[in-house]
């Protein structure tokens, strides 16, 4: 274990840990009959499809180009012919543009390096690196699917002088990156060494939380071959995960409200990205599948699977031996900051990260009582807000008042709900204010 | 397959609950409800008994017949204030005096500022003012507690400590004329003095305020400030003229002092939000306790700084914000 346990100071939760797949090794999951790739997959604008009904296609191709600077390209995870071009589900519960393919053989588009080998030797310089990550599609493997190759481009003025990758899964229930760590080590640490080329920085920290001890050994062992990358043990504390508490933690610097990592000199780049950006950059391979955690306190065999984008949610859970009869809920993510899903025709996309399923008796919210103004909800923001306070701006319209007392500043990553004694979906009202307030800001720019 | 259920994160929940939060103030009381029962006997469980009944009786009937809306004295928000109420009168008041009591802190401290969580005051408090001001003589003659000790049901009635010293003084007596005629320190801390039920055995609420420390339910910003004010300022009184002014341990255990910075000072929905705002009040309220204590009419004065200080919490609040992450301390926070 490399030196004391670090963690950040301001607020922060111990939800049961629940991590029942960690010991499930990756499995290969078998192609699906049909994948269906919505275009919004990452944050910002969603992608333009650049093919055609009946188009053949193979694995890898490009498929749907970024739709403006935030944004990302789409290659087809798997081979054959595009059947349609439609309002397709995701996760987000709505209809929304996606290309759907047929699925006939695996024929890989040929520059894409298939095989294990690894490949230690970075040969693009620093602009080549981002030009490739860019081309290949790809977007934060955490969650936020913020496009990669923006954040490694600081705006004029900032420079980074520390890469932080994000092996914390702070999150309950999920493993994806754990496994990933344990299996992929070397391949995460090579895509670190790529990603300081490409920031031009010295120094890398991988995070990773305490309760995966196998996997802090793990990378230490193996980081003491590459210069410049320590790994730090981090005590567990949620939301850890979060790049402004990882930060904290780790360097104890602090990112001004209302700013970006870089401001303090770092870039945070997730464990899976860093995976994802070994095979873009030394296999030239885009980004087309990934690790998905399928669990539940019910679930028969809770796994961690390598699957291809595309791939509908019902085919992971069929491969984690079914459906358990007393499924309520399932939820794209953790239980933490996943979405609830109508339906599981939902296919994987490059942010998820895990599917939990919820036994019906733990997939209803507690009945909504008085605030008794017992401050937990404050106590236990990380970003030192009042929920209270927000929540109850939000609901009587007040966003003037959201507004000052820093609702853009949520991250949204529940603490204060989880905590809240009265069972106050102070949440729902946050991301009420805020979507409110961040559309006055908006305004007033004009 | 079960129809899903779609909902906004988070989608688990910890296992605090407001219920949980009440009811865990009522085990925190159980010590000192024990104590009272020892030193005042069956009189003792007759306050206790009417007292939370008809808490819980007046908030059913309000909000079945008044509000018309959800019935909710299962919480354990009522239980409290019952108890709490019992605590601050004598043992020996008549019933029907307990159950006005009831009514004032429900009905009038409580229910008609929106109910749980909205009141602005203590309504255990509120009751306690309401009860001393209407009914002087019955809320301040209090039974001596040694009584049932000696096998006396009929209680001997006697003033408190803080009472003798105020009016020795207030007779132009000296503290070591005073001195005798109280009880010692260690009658103070297991309960052998004359005081209201809730508030004569200092151990038994201290136990109560480390469980409730422990489970979380309060924070120890505000009994440490408060109690901390007061053994400062009543120290340096005390430093200049030893004889005119009691010391700061007599202060520490007499009167409503630990109950109140325990109990009721600690109050959640009454006291302010941030651990900087909770040490403010804190300070304010031990300030003001000694100052009516020494100066006032009354020879306590806990109740009535809790509730001078309930009356500012809404500026505390507005004046202490939480350090907020990656805001500076001091600096404006600008709206973009
Ligand atoms: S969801 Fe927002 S307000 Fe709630 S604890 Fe997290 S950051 Fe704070
Ligand atoms: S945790 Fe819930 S009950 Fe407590 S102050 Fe916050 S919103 Fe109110």
């Amino acid at each position: 274990m490399t030196g004391r346990l670090k963690t950040f100071t301001l607020g922060g939760i111990h939800p049961e840990e629940n991590k029942l797949s960690a010991n499930a090794p990756i499995e290969v999951l078998p192609l699906p009959k049909q994948a269906i790739i919505p275009m919004g997959q990452n944050l910002g604008a969603p992608s333009k499809p650049i093919v055609n009904r009946g188009d053949e296609v193979k694995v890898g191709q490009l498929i749907a180009e970024a739709g403006g600077f935030i944004s990302a390209n789409i290659h087809s995870p798997v081979s054959g012919k595009v059947l349609k071009i439609d309002n397709v589900p995701d996760a987000s519960g709505y209809k929304r543009t996606g290309i759907v393919i047929n699925v006939e053989g695996d024929e890989w588009d040929e520059s894409i390096d298939r095989s294990d080998d690894i490949r230690e030797n970075i040969e693009l310089d620093g602009k080549e690196i981002i030009e490739r990550i860019k081309e290949k599609g790809l977007v934060g493997m955490g969650g936020a699917t913020f496009p990669t190759y923006v954040k490694l481009m600081p705006p004029p003025g900032k420079t980074a002088d520390y890469l932080l990758i994000n092996g914390v899964e702070c999150e309950p229930y999920l493993t994806s990156d754990h496994r990933l760590m344990l299996e992929k080590g070397k391949e995460i640490l090579i895509g670190t060494k790529i990603l300081m080329k490409a920031l031009n920085v010295e120094k890398a920290i991988i995070g990773i939380e305490n309760n995966k001890p196998d996997a802090i050994n793990h990378m230490t062992e193996l980081a003491k071959a590459y210069e410049g990358i320590e790994v730090q043990a981090l005590k567990v504390q949620y939301p850890q995960g979060g790049e402004k508490q990882l930060i904290k933690a780790v360097l104890n610097r602090e990112v001004p409200s209302g700013k970006l990592p870089i401001e303090v000199g770092c870039v945070v780049q997730n464990v899976g990205t860093a995976f994802a950006v070994y095979e873009a950059v030394q296999k030239n391979k885009p980004l087309i599948e990934r690790v998905v955690t399928v669990t539940g306190k019910a679930v028969k065999k809770p796994s961690n699977f390598m699957v291809r984008i595309g791939t509908p949610v019902q085919e992971l859970i069929d491969a984690a031996e079914g459906l358990p009869e007393s499924t309520g809920k399932v939820i794209n993510g953790g239980p933490m900051m996943g979405k609830a899903l109508a339906s599981l025709e939902v296919p994987v996309v490059k942010g998820s990260s895990g599917i939990l399923l919820m036994p019906e008796s733990e997939s209803h919210r507690k009945p909504e009582n008085s605030c008794i103004r017992c401050s937990k909800c404050t106590y236990v923001c990380p970003m030192g807000l009042e929920p209270f306070l927000l929540s109850k701006a939000a609901k009587v319209g007040r966003f003037d008042i959201a507004e000052k007392e820093l609702v853009m500043d949520c991250i949204e990553c529940g603490s204060c709900q989880y905590t809240c004694p009265a069972s106050i979906p102070l949440l729902d009202y946050l991301r009420l204010g805020k979507t409110m307030v961040g559309a006055i800001i908006r305004n007033r720019k004009k | 397959m079960n129809m899903l259920t779609v909902s906004g994160s988070p989608h688990i929940h910890g296992d605090e609950s407001t219920k949980k939060v009440m009811y865990g103030v009522v085990y925190a009381m159980v010590p000192a409800m024990l104590v009272s029962v020892y030193y005042f006997g069956l009189d003792a469980l007759r306050v206790l008994l009417l007292a939370t009944a008809a808490a819980l009786f007046f908030e059913w009937l309000i909000q079945k017949y008044l509000i018309k809306g959800p019935i909710t004295i299962t919480d354990g928000s009522a239980l409290v204030t019952g108890i709490l109420l019992a605590f601050n009168v004598p043992s020996n008041l008549p019933s029907w005096m307990i159950i006005i009591g009831a009514l004032v802190a429900i009905g009038m401290a409580k229910m008609s500022f929106g109910g749980l969580g909205k009141n602005i005051f203590n309504p255990a408090l509120v009751a306690r003012v309401f009860l001393l001001i209407s009914f002087p003589v019955q809320m301040t003659s209090w039974p001596k507690p040694h009584a049932i000790i000696n096998g006396l049901t009929d209680a001997i009635t006697g003033p408190t400590p803080l009472g003798i010293v105020k009016e020795g003084l207030d007779a132009g007596k000296t503290m070591s004329e005073i001195k005798p005629e109280l009880p010692t320190y260690m009658q103070d801390l297991i309960g052998q003095m004359g005081g209201s039920m809730g508030e004569v055995s200092a151990i038994a609420l201290i136990l109560g305020g480390i469980y409730m420390l422990a489970r979380k339910i309060i924070t120890w910003h505000i009994p440490v400030s408060m109690l901390l004010t007061v053994v400062v300022f009543s120290g340096i009184l005390w430093g200049v003229d030893p004889e005119h002014y009691a010391d700061p341990v007599f202060h520490l255990l007499t009167g409503g002092m630990l109950l109140g910075a325990i109990f009721m000072a600690t109050d959640m929905v009454t006291s302010p939000m941030t651990h900087g705002g909770q040490l403010v009040f804190g300070f304010g309220v031990g300030l003001l306790t000694i100052l009516i204590r020494i100066w006032g009419a009354y020879p306590e004065g806990v109740s009535f700084a809790i509730l001078l200080m309930n009356a500012i919490v809404p500026l505390i609040n507005k004046g202490f914000k939480p350090r907020r992450f990656g805001v500076k301390p001091g600096v404006e926070i600008k709206t973009s």
